[in-house]
């Protein structure tokens, strides 16, 4: 076990742990497995989508035209961007080029602070436009609660989701902090390739998004 | 070296496609292709998030035990959906007496 203390490079193993893989991989499992719950909590909102949705096709689909597919498709880029610049930093950690990752980690909250910008002009617009379920709501019509319905969902889900994304930002934010006093050397990358993971599920959240909200109303 | 690196070259090409996919699903969604046409654009996103997965969080490379992980939290969502559209669905099919 000291032997394997020693091990150049690879930091601090932990008591419990027999090798560095073995650390390496249970820190893995864990992040894995907290972002498990994460799809069953955006699972449960999903789920609720389908089961009005089904129920609702015709208030669905309308209320769906009355988003801006601009926005979502501008945002979908942005999104996939930051996870580019997050994978590029998770490397410049790997190989402990840590002036390069606080660049990546400060261009990824960059990104994720112009999705939240799009974000908001969009709620703006829906406030102007008085579909906002339960604040202002002008929009009349014979599948008004049905419409009513399917904005709630809207707001619900992107509203998680914009949460996610805001909490991913402080996060990146506060590793870059780190990176930049040299907090992150190679052979303790592993929280900045767990804050990746995150952020990369979060990504993927709104590709699903992206089809479910914006796109379908388009076509029927 | 660190195990588990993704090529740089790996990630732009990763992300080109990626913005490629959403690229074609928003066009393919302005044509009706009566019905199908939420069944593909989730196809393209299942592909995408399949590619997110693999090569940007490293799956590929990542040993069973945390694949498995990944994979059990959609199966379980999977259930989950199914399930409740098997209620939903088959309502009203069968007469309940007292309804």
């Amino acid at each position: 076990m000291i032997g394997q203390r020693a091990e150049r490079g690879r930091g601090a193993l932990g008591e419990q742990f027999g090798t560095f893989e073995q650390q390496h991989q249970s820190e893995e499992l864990g992040m894995w497995i907290f972002l498990g719950t994460e799809i069953m909590l955006f699972g449960g909102l999903f789920t609720a989508y389908t089961v009005y949705r089904t129920v609702y096709p015709d208030g669905f689909a309308e209320g769906s035209r009355h988003l801006d597919v601009l926005y979502g498709s501008v945002n979908t880029a942005v999104l996939i961007l930051s996870s580019l610049t997050m994978s590029l930093a998770v490397r410049a950690a790997q190989f402990g080029r840590q002036r390069a990752l606080t660049w990546y980690l400060l261009g990824t909250a960059l990104l994720g602070v112009l999705f939240l910008a799009v974000k908001g002009l969009e709620y703006q617009k829906h406030f102007a436009e008085g579909m906002v379920p339960g604040l202002v709501w002008q929009y009349v019509g014979p599948l008004a609660n049905q419409v009513e319905l399917f904005l709630f969902a809207y707001f619900v889900m992107t509203g998680l989701h914009g949460l996610h994304l805001g909490i991913g930002v402080l996060a990146v934010l506060l590793f870059a902090a780190r990176a930049r006093r040299g907090g992150f050397p190679a052979e303790r990358h592993a929280p900045v390739e767990m804050l990746g993971l995150y952020w990369h599920f979060v990504d993927v959240v709104w590709l699903f998004l992206l089809p479910l909200l914006y796109l379908f109303g388009l076509s029927s | 070296m660190p195990e588990r690196t993704v090529p740089v070259r790996t990630c732009f090409v990763v992300c080109a496609v990626l913005l490629v996919l959403t690229g074609s699903s928003v066009a393919v969604a302005h044509v009706d292709l009566r019905g199908w046409n939420t069944l593909i654009a989730l196809l393209v996103a299942a592909i995408q998030a399949l590619l997110v997965g693999q090569f940007l969080m490293h799956l590929r490379w990542s040993p069973p035990v945390i694949r498995l992980a990944a994979v059990a939290g959609v199966v379980w969502l999977a259930i989950l959906i199914v399930g409740t559209l098997d209620d939903i669905l088959t309502r009203g099919w069968l007469a309940v007496p007292g309804k």
